[in-house]
């Protein structure tokens, strides 16, 4: 008999239009001292699954069907089981510890309030269990910490708190929601760590809902996967991403990228688009193709950014130095990689490229001429034309106010203003089959597409200027992984066809590693190492290099 | 997701603002109210019998005439008549045009100044910002009725005696968008300095877009919602504000009334039993300003993402 049983869950969500499933029939166990692993992309339904344990489901959805047994208590029957339940038998940890801590209480008081709200122990008591909770999940100097409020932690520190406040009743059962998805990725190792080591030392059972399968294959010890509320596969989780059964797990074990070799593309399994074919890219009939030369199209010396907020201060000491004397060239026709963690400085390099932010030092020298002293707004604007971006959130660089052909059309207006009606329009249908889209997307808004289709978009709108020199800000980190590969054989296939020279900015390791010729590591602002990719992987020379890749979770492990 | 054919029309029928407007018995009211008040005043010729303004109309016979229901009423005067033998009914409908004409106007004044200054105050920021934000502070800290007096004075001290009834319908409008603006250009800063750091912003400045196309075409049609609300609240404030000026004789010239003016001359016969001349007027510009809140009220919930269920 398992510990937790979900048995024919349903979960409903009753909406304007249409009523969405976003559980059917799910039928999941966890036994003790087991981790459960729930994977699937989103609006799969896995949180659904999760929130619906500890009846969390917000409105209006509702569960139709299906029992939740815990221990052999029938969860559903009595309402008031689940809120005697939540927080003593089951703990929570949700995805965003900046948000799951109340930022006015201290960690002790929010501790206590925990503690006292569930077990009947004294201020006193709870302060002691409370302090060797925090040690137990490996805060040092928990004592004086005791008192600090949520800010003085840093991000992994405080996710540690916040699985402490899930621990401090006792529970039998843990659901991890995301734990570590805004945790960069040397501190989500050591939190994957402490989940793991407490999940045996006090035989918990554990449901680890992530998107993220080299977290699930150094963690779990079985695997559920969920694609539109539907529980596609469950079993040991070396089984199912070895040897899956169905085809949308192998469709997504295969878009993982390797975290141990190069492949040249990507398999895919499912198609999100319409169109099949191999696509042909008809905008090369107007691209006038630079040839590939050994030659250094960017170059970037000594660069320094400080920002410094200066507003009542004109002599802030506690100016940020986001970028710190960074060099690095680019040359002509490669796919040059920036990685580094959250705050490491590689999105302001970018837009001091793309002349958004003025450098506070060093220059930047595109094509020999140096773009950080260009004055005149016409050489500006010939410059701007070689040089496009493709941003990180596929939602927020649209403008939803406009087609999508008013989009893709700015640009080429503004630099051809003499391209006639149907020259333009023939060439925003080319620009839409280049990136796989129908002719027929042009008249809609973004609204009506996904994130993965909106990302195509923008890669349209960057290639309507015919630029030289594409920067890609993280341009998948927002989307699922099967989109993620499919965007990636697209970014590759263009650069291929159309000779781009690319930089490819990601904190994702085994990305980078697809996609570059050359990569620099950045850290703190400073450039660790720059070095041929396979060199890199293979033979690492900074230390910092070498854990980031030691600590990166690798899909791999599971075929040791 | 083939639904390229959709009118205009289906297009709003599916949008989740029609749907909650169905939904809000307070929105379906205040805005047939105010459609048929719209429709009365803006083609009075056609709606009433009667030219309040025509002096062939005028008959003395007929003053002071009660509403219709009470003892002494006349049924072709159903809210009675004026001190001139006016009919109560077409004066109010004609004064009305007067008030809502000032209204839209003046906010539209309001809007546009305050909407320009504020969404180049926040696109541009540094000392221009500086600039037109503390000079938003100064505005505020004069009342409004204040502020539209000062104008008025002023205006009068410019424009020669003969011009000014003519003038006065400007001044007023004037008088009033004046007081208004930075409202609008708090709203609109506050919401630029959001959608500015947006990526489809930081696309188009890479593109090479000039920044009055970023901020016009891009910008603008994004911070539209709140500048709304601000806008239909502003209306009803700045009728109002009218009423209030013209009550207080600053206003339109008595040839033209507004509902103000009504107002203020009914409030002559108030003390002599003649309450209708007064009280009619008044309880028009209250369900015309109240209906306009309320209006006003559903926008703002409804186009508020945040109270989104």
């Amino acid at each position: 008999m398992s510990f937790l049983k979900i048995h024919n869950l349903s979960v409903d969500y009753k909406m304007r239009k249409e009523t969405v499933y976003a559980a059917k029939e799910v039928n999941i166990e966890v036994n003790k001292g087991e981790i459960l692993g729930l994977v699937g992309e989103s609006g799969s339904g896995k949180s659904t699954v999760g929130n619906a344990i500890i009846d969390l489901i917000d409105e209006p959805g509702k569960i139709t069907n299906g029992s939740i047994m815990l221990g052999g208590i029938d969860l559903q029957t009595h309402t008031n089981n689940t809120v005697n339940y939540r927080g003593k038998k089951i703990g929570l940890i949700f995805q965003d510890p900046q948000t799951s801590l109340n930022p006015i209480l201290t960690i002790g008081e929010q501790l206590i309030e925990t503690i006292q709200t569930h077990l009947d122990l004294s201020k006193e008591q709870a302060k002691n269990k409370s302090i060797s909770l925090l040690k137990e999940v490996g805060i040092k100097d928990a004592e004086k910490r005791f008192d600090n409020y949520p800010h003085q932690f840093s991000g992994g520190m405080r996710q540690r708190v916040v699985i402490s406040l899930a621990l401090c009743c006792e529970p039998e059962l843990l659901i991890a929601d995301e734990p570590t998805t805004a945790l960069d990725v040397s501190i989500q190792s050591q939190i994957l760590d402490l989940i793991k080591k407490l999940t045996r030392e006090r035989n918990l059972a554990v449901i680890l809902i992530t998107h993220d399968m080299g977290v699930i294959a150094e963690t779990s010890d079985r695997v559920a996967v969920m694609k539109n509320g539907n529980l596609i596969e469950i079993g040991a989780t070396k089984k199912v991403l070895t040897d899956p059964k169905e085809i949308y797990t192998k469709s997504l074990v295969s878009s993982v990228p390797p975290t141990n070799k190069k492949i040249s593309r990507f398999v895919i399994v499912e198609k999100e688009n319409e169109l099949n074919t191999k696509h042909n890219i008809k905008i090369l009939n107007r691209w006038t193709k630079t040839e590939i030369t050994d030659q250094n199209l960017v170059q970037v010396k000594n660069l320094s950014k400080s920002f410094e907020d200066n507003f009542f201060l004109e002599n802030s000491k506690n100016s940020v130095m986001a970028v710190d004397n960074i060099s690095f060239n680019i040359k002509e026709g490669e796919i040059f990689g920036l990685v580094g963690e959250s705050g490491s400085g590689k999105s302001t390099i970018a837009k001091m490229i793309v002349n958004l932010f003025k450098p506070s030092s060093g220059e930047i020298f595109f094509d020999d001429i140096c773009v950080t002293k260009i004055k005149k707004n016409k050489e500006l604007m010939k410059f701007r034309r070689q040089i496009q971006m493709i941003f990180q959130d596929p939602y927020s660089s649209l403008n939803g106010r406009l087609k999508v052909k008013e989009i893709i059309s700015e640009p080429i207006k503004l630099h051809n203003p003499k391209i006639s009606k149907p020259d333009l329009d023939n060439y925003i249908f080319d620009l839409l089959e280049s990136v796989e889209l129908s002719q027929t997307s042009s008249d809609r808004y973004p609204h009506e597409f996904s994130g993965g289709q909106r990302q195509r978009i923008s890669i349209a709108r960057a290639l309507a200027t015919q630029p030289r020199l594409l920067i890609c800000d993280e341009p998948t980190s927002a989307l699922d992984v099967s989109i993620q590969a499919q965007i990636l054989n697209l970014l590759k296939d263009l650069q291929e066809e159309l000779n781009l020279t690319i930089l490819f900015i990601s904190h994702d390791l085994p990305v980078v590693r697809q996609m570059c010729n050359r990569i620099g590591v950045l850290k703190e602002g400073k450039l660790c190492e720059v070095s041929n990719t396979e060199e890199l992987f293979l033979k690492p020379k900074d230390s910092y290099t070498k854990e980031l890749l030691h600590l990166m979770p690798k899909i791999e492990s599971i075929y040791k | 997701m083939d639904n390229n054919n959709l009118t205009t029309l289906s297009r709003i029928k599916d949008s989740d603002i029609y749907y909650n407007f169905k939904k809000s018995p307070t929105a379906m009211v205040s805005s047939f109210i105010l459609i048929i008040i719209f429709f009365c005043s803006f083609f009075v010729e056609i709606v009433t019998p009667y030219n309040p303004f025509d002096p062939s109309s005028l008959s003395l016979m007929e003053a002071f005439t009660p509403p219709s229901w009470t003892e002494d009423g006349m049924a072709k005067f159903i809210l009675g008549t004026d001190g001139q033998g006016r009919d109560m009914l077409s004066t109010i409908l004609y004064g009305s045009r007067i008030s809502l004409i000032v209204g839209f106007s003046a906010i539209l004044f309001s809007l546009i100044l305050g909407v320009g200054l504020g969404l180049t105050a926040g696109y541009f920021g540094g000392k221009y910002e500086m600039l037109v934000m503390r000079l938003t502070d100064v505005q505020l800290t004069v009342p409004s009725i204040l502020m539209a007096l000062l104008v008025d004075g002023i205006a009068r001290g410019i424009i020669s005696r003969e011009m000014h009834d003519d003038m006065a319908i400007y001044v007023l409008i004037f008088a009033i968008g004046i007081s208004e603006w930075p409202q609008f250009a708090r709203v609109s800063r506050a919401a630029t300095l959001v959608e500015k750091n947006k990526d489809y912003v930081s696309a188009s400045t890479i593109i090479g877009v000039s920044n009055l196309i970023i901020m016009f075409k891009h910008i603008l049609p994004n911070i539209l919602r709140p500048i709304l609300v601000i806008g239909t609240i502003g209306l009803a404030l700045a009728i109002i504000a009218e009423s209030t000026l013209s009550f207080l004789g600053v206003g339109v010239p008595p040839t033209t009334p507004s509902l103000g003016t009504l107002i203020r001359l009914g409030n002559d016969f108030l003390f002599s039993g003649e309450w209708w001349i007064t009280f009619f007027p008044a309880m028009f510009l209250v369900i015309l300003a109240f209906s306009i809140n309320l209006l006003g009220d559903w926008m703002r919930d409804t186009l508020n993402p945040r109270l989104k269920k």
